[in-house]
């Protein structure tokens, strides 16, 4: 169990971490997810005991994290990182994949088993005498895994592992990590600015933002229950309703946003000032008028479309704007173009009330 | 114009028939310009890569000043060691002065800001990512200081052939404390000197080919490692 508490760090003034607490039990895979510049490198970095913390600690089954040069070097040789930029030595593939069992003293026999069953892994088999300063960036990311994974890290940290690559290596990319991560058995931690591929390849997922950690839960958790307006924004909650809670019953409310009601689910209290959160994907839009009597149906005009491949987004003017995301198909068969009145509905239980 | 072409004609044959002055004049240059490379590159490229590896104040100022040192004029430094290895001066009871050893002597203090000042471009020019990877590996600090020169070498080699080009075409310094001693100091550069001041275009021109094509050819090498320290 590796244990973050108060982890703080500061350069030049600015605040890349803020008291960002987190555990990682054993085995576990923990997404970090945020914008860019949010503090996901720096926490990264901390981890990995290339820099030190001005203030907090890193807990190693309970054990602090060492202080002394030597102790830290033992210490990081238990780690491994890819970077988000990866860079190759100059040399062979067999060059760069064996680095770490070199610096480490591994006899060069047994490391060529190791390294070949690696480069198995990442689809690289028979690499080993190219030269890496002729890969493909895909190459050198997986060249990177290899490298890291190599001398089996009791954790392994992951830095945006696809943010430089084309959709179809980052799917390459992202099933070699579920492969490296299965085969590996080891507490992994990964950043990423992509909240589906957290999805994807966590099983808890941390919200940074700002240097704070905002929330921490299993992936649909967050996903569904975002603790916050910027948690919310930042996992694709496009609809965000500014109200007042005006009645609630049996964890029901209704939330006054402008001159309508907005049915959703919380146990907040009358009076208080909240954030009515639905889900784009959410949103039923027909263009039948909607039955006055139906919770959470509006009428009202599209503003706006936007074609985005095989999903449409419109935004209705409902006495708020609305985004809601239908297929390309039912858009233009139900003829959803700007000025075409429509009603849109949602589920109460599709609409996530915090706190504003 | 004839002369000029007569006396190349004429130094082609000199050069074609390994003429025994014309050998001997560019092997001693050739020694002594190597001499001084590989010692200057033992003391100043480990110089460079600490200078480089270590942060204290007034390093910024020190980089600088070694730039600026790249182009001391020879004639200075040879005042420096004329002085210093003359009868009367701190090291006079060498008795180093008009020796191949004096030119090496200088040569040494000529070029070390060229292979200090380079090497630590070079060092610098290794991206920040490779020390963070090669630490995150589980490198220590000697070996990840030995990885980031690996990965600097050619730029490293580079600053030992431009101290060597420069040894080879300097003759401040060669003339002023090697005296120019037939059989005993006499380089290119000062031999070139006094066989033109004496008329004796054909072996001065013979001797000039020889330099420019080694100059060159130290230049092409240069250029060849700076295009692979880039990719």
């Amino acid at each position: 169990m590796i244990t973050i508490r108060g982890l703080s760090k500061r350069y030049d003034g600015h605040d890349a971490l803020r008291g960002v607490d987190l555990d990682m039990p054993d085995g576990s895979v923990t997404a970090i997810i945020g914008p860019s510049g949010s503090g996901k490198t720096t926490l990264l970095r901390l981890l990995d005991l290339l820099e030190q913390p001005n203030a907090g600690s890193i807990t190693w089954d309970g054990k602090e994290s060492p202080t002394s040069e030597d102790a830290r070097l033992a210490m990081r040789r238990r780690i491994g990182m890819v970077f988000q930029k990866p860079v190759a030595f100059s040399g062979s593939v067999f060059d760069n994949v064996s680095y770490g069992l070199r610096v480490r003293g591994h006899d060069r026999r047994a490391m060529r088993e190791r390294v070949r069953r690696a480069l198995e892994t990442v689809d690289l088999a028979g690499y080993e005498s190219r030269s890496a300063l002729t890969l493909s960036g895909g190459e050198i990311q997986r060249v990177a895994l290899a490298r890291t994974m190599v001398t089996e890290p009791r954790l392994l940290l992951l830095d945006e592992p696809t943010a430089n690559l084309d959709p179809v290596s980052t799917a390459r990319v992202e099933e070699l990590i579920g492969r490296v991560i299965a085969e590996l058995r080891t507490t992994v931690v990964m950043a990423t600015h992509d909240m589906a591929q957290g999805q994807r390849l966590a099983d808890r997922i941390g919200v940074l933002i700002g240097g704070a950690m905002l929330q921490v839960g299993n992936p649909s958790e967050v996903f569904n229950l975002p603790s916050s307006v910027h948690v919310a924004r930042f996992v694709g909650v496009e609809n965000l309703l500014e109200g007042v809670i005006e009645s609630g019953e049996a964890g029901i409310v209704n939330v006054r946003v402008g001159d309508r009601l907005v049915e959703g689910v919380s146990e907040l209290e009358p009076g208080v000032p909240v954030f009515a959160c639905v889900r784009p994907e959410e949103v039923v839009l027909a263009r039948t008028q909607a039955p006055t009597s139906a919770r959470n149906a509006f009428a009202g005009v599209i503003t706006a479309t936007a074609s985005m491949g095989p999903l449409a987004r419109v935004v209705v003017d409902c006495g708020f704007p609305l985004v809601a995301l239908v297929t390309a198909r039912s858009a233009l068969e139900l003829g959803l173009t700007v000025g075409a009145e429509v009603s849109a509905s949602f589920k109460a239980t599709g609409v996530h009330i915090v706190p504003r | 114009m004839e002369l000029i072409i007569d006396s190349l004609l004429s130094a082609l044959g000199l050069i074609v028939s390994l003429d025994r002055d014309v050998l001997s004049i560019t092997g001693r240059t050739l020694a002594i310009a190597t001499v001084s490379t590989v010692i200057a590159s033992a003391i100043f490229i480990p110089a460079g890569s600490l200078i480089h590896f270590h942060d204290f104040r007034g390093k910024s100022l020190l980089v600088n000043v070694i730039q600026t040192l790249f182009s001391m004029p020879t004639v200075f430094v040879g005042l420096l060691v004329f002085v210093t290895l003359s009868r009367d001066g701190p090291l006079g009871g060498l008795g180093l002065l008009f020796s191949p050893a004096a030119i090496v002597v200088g040569h040494v203090l000529l070029i070390s800001p060229i292979m200090a000042g380079l090497t630590i471009s070079a060092l610098r020019g290794v991206a920040p990512e490779i020390r963070d990877t090669a630490v995150s590996l589980g490198a220590g600090r000697t070996q990840a200081i030995f990885t980031i020169v690996r990965e600097a070498r050619y730029g490293v080699t580079t600053a030992a052939l431009m101290g060597f080009g420069r040894a080879l075409s300097e003759i401040g310094l060669a003339i002023m404390v090697g005296g120019n001693i037939r059989g005993y100091t006499r380089t290119l550069t000062t031999a070139m000197s006094l066989e033109t001041s004496i008329g004796n275009f054909e072996l001065a021109m013979a001797l000039g080919i020889i330099l420019v094509t080694l100059a060159l050819s130290v230049n092409i090498l240069v250029g060849r490692f700076q295009q692979r320290q880039q990719r």
